[in-house]
Order: structure tokens, then sequence, then C-alpha cells
């Protein structure tokens, strides 16, 4: 036990973890009401652009994932169409744009530098190897963003539930829409750097929808949810530490156990709500 | 006398370079019940949004005091967890930045717009699971809890069974009476509302005229507004308006009884 909480990697992992689950967790919730999965999933994966940068060019993964995340919303932001029809096909743009860039960096990465586990990194995650400073920067970061969202929760959760009432109660709902996906785009950046740019969004969507299930009111749905994303979060860190040795000469890779726990709660909030 | 609680002068909207309303003039006293009555298109809910300021217009429209609004229908699924009274308090301040602190006037102020509209019953039910009817009570209870002077409702009655709507028309009828707030209902059918409506308001064809039921509600007024023939047949206390034939120019009085009491006898 000692052991496990003395190894810096794991010290890492936990916070770095922590602030990817817990921030996650609320945004989600605001993400599944919105209908806004599939905007989330674009963002992580031009973010994962930013993620292959920073390892061919040799700066922080913290930065590159930001940079382009945030570069994600300025093209979401663009391609914005009139109707909301086509807010999907806004997405499908970028996320194919983001993982083609994706691919053209790995693949640069793959032939000079013989780094033979950047794609791995990227796309699945690398929570353990990140530079313990990048944990600091992304806790801070996270706790900016949720102080955020407490900030606007109240407007964007009248204008999720009905614009023309919030237009009516004077809510500038084009911009709260705007700040919401900024967040959005600085939460899925840090799960993206967590469990990876492909997993992301089982981080994002999980835990909501597990406590969209369970909760009865707004509040206790986004606390919920971020209880489950920190508990999934801090349970694969677990078990991944743990499983070595499960089959001698192999270990197995924290963000399959974060994504199997996320699992197994929304199947156990579906029987919950049954019972 | 009292200044109205809103009066509409010339107002016009234009929408994509077509005029959708134009010359709109009306003013509604306070404390009044009036229906805002016309066939579906013909721009009633372009004047509600106008009057609420969410569609560019000219003219004047002044209110005298604070409106609320209950639009037709929004969507809820089943599983929002948002409960009755979480919708009713975002109507209290849902406006607001920053978290809000539980505060006993807060509940009060929420728990106070529920009763009004005597929603007790269902406050920590899901809205998604409520009834129609149950709905529109809270949508209603979320527009009065910032105390309107002024309620205006988008086809509260359109997806409500005939019981439903009647229990809202004399809810709505009670609040207008008991906190002298003005209602302007918008409905394509003026039926339900025919015993409770002090005034309405008529549009068709881009224009609108305002007054008592029994002034506005008649072929002669109806035909000049809408341009073409029409016809207002009355069965049972009750009103139909039909277009009459399109090639037949209304001349006055004669002409009228005429073919009122043609059609009354073609309706079985």
């Amino acid at each position: 036990m000692m052991a496990f909480l003395q190894s810096g990697p794991v010290q890492t992992a936990l916070l770095l973890s922590a602030a990817a689950g817990l921030l996650c967790g609320a945004l989600g919730v605001f993400t599944v009401l919105r209908g806004q999965a599939f905007a989330g999933h674009a963002l992580s994966d031009v973010s994962s652009a930013g993620g292959a940068g920073a390892l061919l060019f040799g700066i922080s993964p913290l930065l590159g994932f930001l940079l382009f995340g945030i570069a994600g919303v300025a093209g979401l932001e663009l391609l914005q169409p009139r109707r909301a029809a086509g807010r999907d096909e806004a997405a499908g743009i970028l996320l194919g744009a983001g993982l083609g860039v994706t691919a053209l960096l790995l693949h640069f990465c793959l032939t000079g530098h013989g780094a033979s586990g950047a794609a791995q990194a990227v796309m699945f995650g690398a929570m353990f190897s990140a530079p313990p400073g990048t944990a600091l920067w992304a806790s801070g970061l996270a706790g900016l963003c949720l102080l955020g969202l407490v900030l606007i929760a109240r407007p964007l959760l009248l204008a999720t539930l009905d614009a023309e009432l919030a237009l009516v109660a004077k809510l500038p709902v084009r911009a709260l829409g705007f700040a919401f996906l900024a967040l959005l785009a600085l939460g899925v950046t840090l799960a993206a750097m967590t469990i990876g740019a492909i997993l992301a969004t089982a981080l994002l969507i999980g835990p909501a929808a597990s406590a969209l299930r369970l909760a009865g009111s707004p509040l206790r749905a986004v606390l919920l949810s971020m209880g489950l994303g920190l508990a999934a979060c801090w349970g694969g860190v677990v078990l991944a530490y743990v499983s070595y040795g499960w089959i001698p000469g192999r270990t197995w890779p924290v963000s399959f156990f974060i994504v199997a726990l996320l699992f197994l709660f929304h199947e156990a909030a579906r029987w919950g709500r049954r019972a | 006398m009292d200044q109205p609680a809103l009066e509409v002068t010339d107002l016009a909207v234009a929408h994509g370079g077509r005029e959708v309303l134009r010359n709109i003039s009306f003013a509604l006293p306070r404390g009044s019940f009036c229906g805002l009555i016309g066939a579906n298109g013909a721009g009633k809910t372009t004047l509600l949004r106008a009057i609420l300021g969410l569609l560019p217009s000219s003219g004047r429209i002044q209110a005298g005091g604070r409106i609320g609004y209950v639009p037709q229908k929004i969507s809820l699924e089943p599983d929002l967890p948002v409960r009755a009274k979480d919708f009713v308090a975002l109507g209290l301040d849902g406006h607001k930045f920053g978290f809000a602190l539980p505060s006993r006037t807060r509940r009060a102020a929420v728990a106070a717009a529920l009763r009004a509209v005597e929603a007790e019953g269902f406050a920590e039910q899901r809205i998604g699971r409520l009834s129609g009817g149950q709905q529109q009570r809270v949508l209603i209870a979320h527009a009065l809890v910032r105390q309107p002077e002024l309620l205006l409702l988008d086809e509260p009655l359109a997806n409500l069974d005939i019981k439903a709507a009647a229990e809202i028309v004399a809810l709505l009828r009670r609040l207008c009476r008991e906190r002298r707030m003005s209602v302007l209902l918008c409905a394509h059918d003026m039926n339900p509302l025919l015993p409770v409506m002090d005034r309405i308001v008529y549009v068709a064809n881009g224009r609108a005229i305002c007054g008592p039921v029994e002034k506005v509600v008649r072929t002669e007024v109806l035909s000049k507004l809408y341009g073409y023939h029409i016809d207002v047949i009355r069965v049972h206390g009750r009103v139909l308006v039909v277009a009459g034939n399109a090639g037949f120019e209304p001349e006055e009085e004669a002409c009228c009884a005429e073919c009122e009491a043609a059609h009354v006898t073609a309706i079985p």
C-alpha cells in the first residue's frame, strides 16, 4: 500500500486522472443533456493531433493537447451551420481532419525517432509516464474549469432545457453554448491525456449517463457523475497497479480498467433503476 | 384610468423580406383576459415573439410591467433529472450566474408558484414524466414565479384533452382575477375561451383587430379583415369561422343574415 502511494508515476496518475474524472463527470451531464456527445468526441480526437505533435517536437504534452483542443473549438464554431441538424456534420468533418493530422504526425514520430509507443500513448493514454509537473498544471486547469462551470451552470441548464425560455430571460444563449464548448474542449483534452484520445468519450459520457439514470435533481446528477468519474479513474489506477504479475511478463493497461469500470457502473445503474 | 398592461402601436414584422404582420395596433387593459386568435400560420406566434423582443419589428410595444412567457411545448425526456420544483426555480433565478445557495425565500417563492397552479402534488416528480396538463401547469408556474403583470401563452391548450384544457382555462381566469394580471393567450380555436375572454385579438391576412368578442367575431368584420368572404356561424353558443365563396363580394347586412342561416342548416 505504502509502495503504491509512494511511487512517483502512481502519484502523477492519481492526480491527473482525478482532474480528468471530476471535470469530465461534471461536463458530461450537460453534454448528454445537450446532445453534444459527438462534438465532445470530435474535440478529443482533434486534441490528439496536438498530443502527437508534442511527442514529435518534444514539447509538453499538456500544451500540445490543449492547443489543438482549443483550435477544435474554433473549428466547430467556424463550421457551425445554421440548422441544428448540421451540428453532427460539423463535428464529423472536424473529427476527420483532426485524426488525419494525427495520422501524419504519428507517422513522422514512428519513422523519425523510432518511438514505437507514440500511437499507443496518444490514442490510449499514457498517464503513468506523464511528467509530474503536467499533473499539477492539469489539476489547476480542471479546478478553474469547474469554477467556470459552476458560474454558468444555471443559465446553461435553462438554455439546455429550452433555448427560447432562456432568450426570453435575456440570456446570451449563443455565447453560453460557446463557453460550454470551450470548457468541454479543456475537459476532453485532460481526458485524452489521461486515458487516450479515443477513449476520452468514455470518461465524458459514461459517468454522466449512469448518474442521469439514478439522480433525481440536476445538482445530484452532477455530483454523482463526478463521483463515478473519480471512482472509475482511481479504481483503474489501483487495478493496473495490482494487475502486475497476473500474467507473467505482461502488464495491463490502466485505460482498459477505467473503461471497464465505467461500463460496469453503467450496467449497475441500469439494474439499480429497474430494481 | 390605469396604464394598459400592453400597448402595441403600428407594429410590423418582416421575415425574409416578406411582411408577415403590418399595422398591428391594440391595447390590453390591466387584469384583462385576451385571446389571440387566428388560423395556424396566421402569425400569432410571430406576434408573441415580437412582443417578447425575440424578433426585430417596427412600431411601438409598451408593456406596463414584467412579462411572463409560457412556450407552447418544450421537449422533455422522461429521464431528465429535473423535478417540477427545479424547473420552477429556474424561472426564479435561472438567468443568474453563479451558484444558487439554498435559501428559505427561494424555496417559499417556488412553493407559492406551485401552489398557485395547484401543482404541489407533483412538485417532486420529474417533469418529463408528468401528463400534458401537469406540464402545462409547471410551465405556467415557471412564468408566474417572478410575479409578472402580463402573461403570454403560446397555444397552451394545443396538446391537451378537453377536460385538461378546461381546467387550464379556469386556472388562468382565476390567476387573472386574483392577481390583476393580464393574460394574452394564443389559440387557433376560440371556443374554449369564449366564456372567459374579455377581449379578442383576431389575426388574419397579416393584420389584426382587437375588441370585445361580440364586436370582432362578426361576418362583416372578419370578411373585411380576411379580404374575402367569411361566414361566422353560431351553433349552441359556439362559434365557427368558415371560408365563404371566394368570388362572392359580401354586401352589407342582408347578404350576411341569409348566408348565416344557410350555413347553419347545412351543418348536421
